[in-house]
């Protein structure tokens, strides 16, 4: 995009030097700092989920049920469940990545909302710590779907508590969808048309939508729970007159929208660094773009799938089946089509385009998986098995993780003035995905021959592939921490990034990094179409095709 | 007495007071989206209770009494009335009308809480409040009577904490506007209460029928 650059100012003020007090970092209304405060709280709620996979997998290395009790892994499973998706996935990619960038990449000097921006993560902590709260004083041991009756009546682990937590989790990702709504229809900068913004922003806005239309239902689902539970009604228990079932739907209608809540960032990131180390732009930009939208409708009506045995009408279920295999069809079109931007692109192997690559791999095993289950046959046979564990761990770990560390590295220049050291990040790539398809690949085996998820205890001849599990696992959790490592290291000693050390397109890379405060000198004014990689270095190609101005550079 | 309007502060993030104005109005039509998707959750929840229990909560809502059902139907569409005039004359800059009609919503949301008020102890002393004193004739639908009645107060419940939460934004904004606060130059502070307002309203207009009137 070319773009009235800002002038290059004399003095080096950015956003981080802004203020040093603890003060200034808790009180700010910055949305990249606010994107700071949740980098940090992501990454720790992020290790609490992870030893508490640790312990799943290492329970799971013998046969017998020999590291705890049956009730103790109930809670460890749970605890892991809740930590890694109300606190880790949903929030990662748009409250870090998406806080931090979708102002930048609109031109604008901030959200619309900043103090309702800071507000959702202050009560995003206050969630997180409840959550917290509940699992050191007993724990929850009810799945991290609360079905009723067993959260409403029988559990008596810290259920109220740990809604209330996710209640609230609940609502900062409102403020937060709320905020991407409004900033991206009101704010876009001079130019910035809607086919001109970047895929990333066409993903935050999906996902935005997602937010405000799905978290409300699963709040006041979960609130009714928390009341049953509390007041002893009968509301979804059926030995007090309720259906057990109608919680099931309520819940699901968000919580499988939610899946894209997770996976929809990270496929905005990976349109953004797929397009910069393929030096081309986008293929089929709008059929991305539109994808990313149709999943967001498409992803609201498939939520029955996950309870074809519940019992709910056959014909219900067939309908629910026949609408999964439709989403299929959005997320396929985004896969191809990133496949072929790759093609005939100048690849540069970077750290955050292995991170693209393994997201690729993984997605489309994770897609294609999917397929078994979305089928009401071959679902009965698998559901609730490891098969579905595995399945789902390659869409929104394979899938959103990969996405997160693949934009954390794409822009942690920016974020932070300094390069990431490359070698060991490509290696730290590596790692991450060998270990992740040793953990979740021999899942799908164990799944298929009939291993149910949520037990601590297996017939001998499952120990092999358990071990080649938990050893994938150990491999994964040195993966991550290396990142943790390199990446606080490179704060001080990595090289000085400069505005835009991939050459990259979009306005996000035509200010200092770090940006400054309000993000540009002056306004910028787009007068070009997203990912005119060609155009800068070789303006001959542009001739054809998509008639957008010439650029003057 | 015409407002100044221009010289309402353009926070730093936005270019111009246009665009600050439409941010906030988005804003807040995209928060009563969350509203209409968090009241929606309760009223399936309760239809589909419903249509499976048609007798039960026929035979339930005959506890409900309709003449004061109605009667703060009635008050609460009049206070859309006067929180309309209140963005009307906001829009024009009239500060004292402003302030009356204001006053006159706050009175009206506070008349149905009261009445509401009454209908729950009434409610009370009939033994209808869910839990261990709940009680209800015939015993053999108590069950589901007892749902009826949990939905009811679910409901009508957090459509009072609405009502609530409006008279606590109105009264704040009424000290505001008569103290000349510089936030609320301009007409946005209470066009954005009066959209919520209005959204409060239609919820109990779904309300008032789908407990109160239903049919035999």
């Amino acid at each position: 995009m070319s773009v009235a650059v800002a002038k290059p100012g004399e003095v080096k003020h950015n956003y981080l030097n802004a203020g040093d007090t603890v003060l200034s970092w808790l009180l700010t209304t910055d949305h990249k700092r606010i994107a700071v405060l949740y980098l940090v709280s992501v990454t720790l709620f992020f290790a609490v989920g992870g030893l508490l996979a640790l312990l799943i997998r290492l329970e799971l290395l013998t046969p017998q049920g020999d590291l705890m009790t049956s009730e103790n892994y109930n809670r460890v499973f749970t605890m892991h469940g809740v930590v890694m998706i109300f606190l880790f996935l949903i929030p990662a990619i748009p409250a870090v990545l998406g806080n931090f960038l979708v102002p930048l990449m609109v031109g604008a000097r901030d959200l619309a909302f900043p103090r309702l921006n800071l507000a959702s993560w202050y009560v995003y902590m206050a969630g997180g710590l409840i959550a917290t709260w509940a699992m050191v004083n007993g724990g929850v041991d009810t799945g991290w779907t609360f079905y009723p009756p067993y959260s409403s009546s029988y559990s008596t682990s810290q259920v109220t508590l740990t809604i209330i937590g996710a209640f609230l989790i609940g609502f900062s990702s409102i403020f937060t969808g709320i905020n991407f709504i409004v900033t991206i229809h009101k704010m876009r900068a001079p130019g910035l048309t809607w086919f001109r913004l970047p895929l990333f922003i066409w993903a935050h806005y999906a996902t935005s939508v997602i937010i405000v239309l799905g978290t409300p239902v699963v709040a006041i689902t979960l609130l009714l729970v928390a009341v049953e539970r509390v007041f002893r009604l009968g509301i979804f228990d059926p030995a007090l007159g309720g259906d057990p079932i109608l919680f099931q739907h309520l819940f699901w209608f968000y919580s499988h929208p939610a899946v894209y809540i997770m996976i929809l960032p990270a496929m905005g990131v990976i349109s953004e660094v797929v397009a910069c180390f393929s030096r081309k732009r986008v293929f089929g930009y709008h059929f991305v773009a539109f994808s990313s939208v149709a999943i967001a409708v498409i992803g609201f009506l498939v939520w029955g799938h996950h309870m074809f045995t519940t019992g709910q009408s056959v014909y219900a279920g067939m309908v629910f089946s026949l609408l999964s295999f439709l989403v299929a069809v959005p997320s396929a079109v985004k896969v191809f089509n990133w496949t072929a931007t790759m093609y005939k692109g100048h690849i540069e192997f970077r750290a955050p385009m292995l991170y693209v690559m393994g997201f690729l791999g993984l997605f489309v095993i994770g897609g294609l998986t999917g397929l078994f289950l979305a089928s009401l046959a071959t679902d009965i046979h698998l559901q609730d098995t490891y098969f579905v564990v595995a399945h789902f761990h390659y869409i929104m770990v394979g899938g959103t993780i990969f996405g997160y560390l693949a934009g954390l590295h794409f822009w942690w220049p920016k974020m932070t003035g300094r390069m990431y050291p490359e070698g060991i990040a490509k290696l730290a790539a590596l790692i991450i995905f060998a270990g992740f398809n040793l953990t979740f690949l021999p899942q799908f085996v164990l799944g298929y021959l009939g291993m149910p998820r949520r037990y601590h205890w297996y017939p001998e001849e499952w120990q092999m592939l358990h071990v080649m599990s938990s050893a994938g696992a150990a491999l994964l959790g040195i993966g991550y921490i290396l990142p943790i490592f390199y990446l606080l290291w490179s704060l001080r000693n990595g090289a000085i990034a400069g505005p835009n050390p991939w050459g990259a397109t979009g306005l996000e890379w035509k200010t200092d990094s770090p940006p400054i405060t309000h993000n540009f000198e002056e306004t910028p004014i787009v007068t070009e179409e997203p990912y005119a990689y060609e155009n800068h270095h070789h303006q001959e190609e542009v001739a054809s095709g998509t008639g957008a101005s010439a650029a003057e550079g | 007495m015409v407002q100044e309007q221009a010289q309402q502060k353009v926070s730093i993030q936005f270019e111009d007071i246009a665009q600050q104005n439409e941010s906030y109005i988005v804003g807040m039509w995209t928060f009563l989206v969350t509203e209409i998707m968090f009241f929606g959750g309760l009223f399936a929840t309760y239809l589909v209770y419903r249509v499976a229990n048609q007798q039960t909560f026929w035979e339930a809502h005959r506890h409900l009494s309709i003449p004061l059902g109605f009667f703060n139907t009635c008050v609460l569409l009049t206070s859309s009335l006067t929180m309309a005039l209140t963005v009307h004359y906001s829009q024009r800059g009239l500060r004292k009308q402003q302030l009356l009609w204001l006053l006159v919503t706050i009175a009206l949301a506070c008349t149905f809480l009261v009445v509401k008020g009454f209908e729950y102890h009434h409610k009370f002393v009939e033994g209808l409040i869910p839990g261990a004193n709940f009680r209800f004739e015939p015993a053999e639908h108590m069950r589901v009577a007892q749902l009826f009645f949990s939905l009811y107060f679910a409901m009508t419940g957090l459509h009072a904490l609405h009502v609530v939460i409006g008279v606590l934004v109105m009264t704040i904004l009424t000290v505001l506007i008569a103290i000349k606060h510089p936030s609320v130059q301009d007409f946005i502070p209470i066009e954005l209460t009066g959209l919520y307002w209005h959204f409060v309203d239609i919820v109990w207009i779904f309300l008032f029928p789908l407990l109160y009137l239903i049919p035999r």
